[in-house]
């Protein structure tokens, strides 16, 4: 090639080469990913070390596993005529003993058919505001869940979540009745207003009334009967329902110009946020009965549920705040500039894109919030971590087993909790429009 | 400056009605302590085509944010298509409805695809069914040359295109009023023209125009006034061609020349 001149012309194009071994495949995998540096080098080495030493200590008690047995005695024995003496092994008996247990409490056993109905209905109610395949119409079917799974949990007369279900409705004819003749402020007044009138003096009566007429009714089953779970399913995912719409109005509320609605938005957020969740089971459990007029039943686990949502309610509150403040200005612009009200606006510009935003950080309040389901115990209730396991080594076959309990309850949630957060991130990518 | 002159019009040939589309008399506005509107008076015909122009921090944005409320006026009044600005919300909103705006940085709603965005309001606000507001989306959207995106969303578009997506929004709205607040100040050179050129064909079809700019090109293209503003007052008013070959103040000299000076 000539050096001494600067110009060149290339006259033929240079065909496509395979690239060094190094820089494809596997090797190229490696040296880039564990081997890169000194410092990756070391740090890959000591990670396999740690992996392999967990595995060299846990694989072998896995290994022994006995599932047959009735007592931890006879499970240790079985594993000391097996493996021989001093080996220890786990003893998943208990849990093939008392799974019934775990699952339902100590709900009525010929019982246990409605709370499984109620979680696959629940999961059909579910299934359409999870994905939006599915047809619309089961949104229906989503709504009215709440009394379903409420009467099946409970039992009872079937009137009385039909008779909740009708305050909605009440609510709505007053709106409708009220809008023409008085305007949308009184109307959305009488929408409020009637429906709690309703359920506070008629939804009783009527639907004592109607039992009377016509007798439908299941097995009453009472909160304390409640247990594992059915009750950690129960207050988290009526935790969750409710505390999205919460938040989402408290976030609305802090953003608001409106000084009262200001205030008390941001006075509710930052107490809740700065109680720890016990003292607000406890309230629910001990102080709210000063309060309440003497001789009212409170339900426990409604009780435990309103606290719950209020506390997750404040952190999805700050969550979905966040969300608001990473949207442009541009965009309440642009929807006001088209004539939308605050409302429509919200609801069609705003908060698609500030949830879509806050989706992590939802998702992880909601993970929180079901994993916080079993510090109900301190009030007395049977969760299954704590509550139920207790209850199981209260008795003299299983006294003195730790680890398989704990495992299995935590493979439960860790399913769940792993389940919400693979969702939040299938959801995230739906929704990424920014692709070029 | 030239691009936009690729379609030579006349604009003293466009009709202008005497019916009033904007009448904004000792409108007075402040930020705080600052006085950034100071006694503004203002009479938009029906089928002006009126370019507001000025260096930054003049009070031209605002003022154009003003006709709809965007910004809130403390003193004077503002009458829109009949409909005084106060703070009744029902009069806000329907000026709102009647009045279309075109913002610097597009403004499109990302999680909305193109056609979505542009039948959003009809349908919303307007209360047409879906399927006649899609026909109508379509109808702009070939207007502004973009009919084959219609289901992309806006991240996918250049800025120029998104740009003229924004226009059909708001034409979808089928206002009588368009303000324009610096349409291509965020956009390339070489996607100006095009969005010039859709305003200016809006213009030649004689809609009621306010735009905030700095393309002069434009101004003498299609204009019949040209504004200029400083500190937040109107400082001199005129006919595009008087207004570049014989201007008055002392301050539209100075503005002229730094603008047009290379």
């Amino acid at each position: 090639m000539n050096t001494s001149t600067s110009t060149f012309v290339r006259t033929e194009m240079l065909p496509q080469q395979a690239p060094p071994i190094t820089e494809s495949g596997a090797v190229k995998w490696l040296r880039e990913n564990l081997f890169s540096s000194v410092l990756n080098t070391i740090l890959t080495i000591l990670g396999i070390a740690a992996v392999a030493y967990l595995v060299i200590h846990i694989a072998p008690w896995l290994s022994r596993s006995v599932w047959n047995a009735n007592s931890l005695s006879e499970c240790r024995q079985i594993i000391a005529e097996r493996y021989g003496e001093g080996v220890t092994g786990a003893c998943w008996a208990v849990i093939r003993e008392r799974w019934p247990q775990y699952l339902f409490g100590f709900y009525p056993s010929h019982l246990y058919w409605r709370p499984v109905l109620a979680f696959v209905l629940l999961c059909v109610a579910v299934a359409p505001v999870l994905f939006d395949k599915l047809p619309r119409k089961m949104l229906w079917f989503s709504l009215i869940y709440p009394a379903v799974g409420f009467w099946l949990l409970w039992g009872g007369s079937v009137w009385v979540p039909v008779m909740a279900l009708a305050g909605f409705a009440i609510g709505y004819a007053a709106a409708k009745i009220v809008k023409p003749i008085a305007g949308t402020i009184l109307a959305t007044i009488a929408a409020v207003l009637a429906p709690v009138l309703w359920w506070l003096f008629l939804a009783g009566p009527a639907a004592e009334a109607l039992q009377s007429i016509l007798p439908i009714a299941l097995q009453s089953v009472r909160s304390r009967e409640f247990g594992g779970f059915v009750l950690a399913f129960t207050i988290g995912f009526t935790g969750i329902a409710f505390s999205l719409p919460l938040g989402v109005m408290l976030a609305l509320g802090r953003q608001s110009d409106m000084f009262i609605v200001n205030k008390l938005s941001v006075g509710f957020i930052e107490f809740i946020r700065g109680v720890p969740l016990i003292t607000l089971l406890f309230t629910a459990s001990l102080l709210l009965n000063y309060f309440l007029p003497p001789g009212t039943d409170f339900d426990i686990i409604l009780r435990v549920i309103i606290m719950v949502v209020l506390f997750a309610a404040a952190y999805i509150a700050e969550v979905v705040r966040g969300g608001l403040a990473a949207l442009p200005r541009g965009q309440y612009e642009a929807a006001d500039a088209l004539g939308l009200d605050y409302w429509k606006a919200q609801r069609l510009i705003i908060m698609p894109q500030a949830l879509k935003i806050s989706i992590p950080g939802i998702v992880s309040t909601f993970i929180g919030l079901f994993k916080d389901t079993t510090l109900v115990v301190f009030v007395g209730l049977l969760d299954p971590l704590k509550g139920i396991t207790d209850a199981v080594r209260a008795s003299t076959d299983w006294k003195g087993i730790y680890w398989e309990p704990y495992i299995f309850v935590g493979t439960i949630f860790f399913v769940f909790c792993f389940a919400m957060s693979r969702y939040s991130m299938y959801l995230e990518g739906k929704l990424k429009t920014d692709h070029r | 400056m030239s691009e936009a002159t690729a379609r030579q019009i006349d604009p003293s040939q466009m009709k202008v009605s005497d019916e009033v589309a904007i009448q904004i008399t000792q409108m007075n506005k402040w930020y705080g302590t600052f006085h950034v509107l100071r006694d503004i008076n203002m009479t938009v015909n029906r089928g002006e085509r009126i370019v507001i122009c000025g260096p930054s921090g003049s009070g031209k944005s605002t003022l154009i944010r003003c006709i709809n409320r965007l910004e809130e006026h403390q003193q004077g009044q503002i009458i829109v298509d009949g409909t005084e600005l106060t703070s009744d919300l029902k009069n806000i909103d329907k000026v709102r409805s009647e009045v279309g705006m075109v913002f610097q940085h597009f403004n499109l709603f990302p999680h909305l695809t193109i056609l979505e965005n542009c039948t959003l309001a009809p349908i919303w606000v307007r209360k047409t069914p879906k399927k006649e507001a899609e026909e109508i989306a379509m109808h702009f959207l070939r207007k502004v040359k973009i009919p084959e995106q219609a289901n992309k969303y806006p991240g996918q578009l250049s800025g120029g295109q998104q740009q003229r997506v924004a226009i059909a929004r708001s034409l979808c709205m089928k206002p009588r009023i368009m303000l324009f607040d610096e349409p291509t100040s965020a956009l390339d050179p070489e996607m100006i023209k095009e969005v010039l050129d859709t305003m200016i064909q809006l213009a030649e079809e004689g809609m009621t125009m306010l735009c905030v700019t700095h393309e002069m090109g434009f101004a003498q293209a299609v204009a019949n006034r040209v504004i200029f503003m400083d500190q937040g007052q109107i400082v001199e008013q005129n006919a595009p061609k008087e207004f570049f070959s014989n201007p008055q103040s002392d301050r539209t000299k100075l503005f002229l020349s730094q603008i047009l000076g290379h």
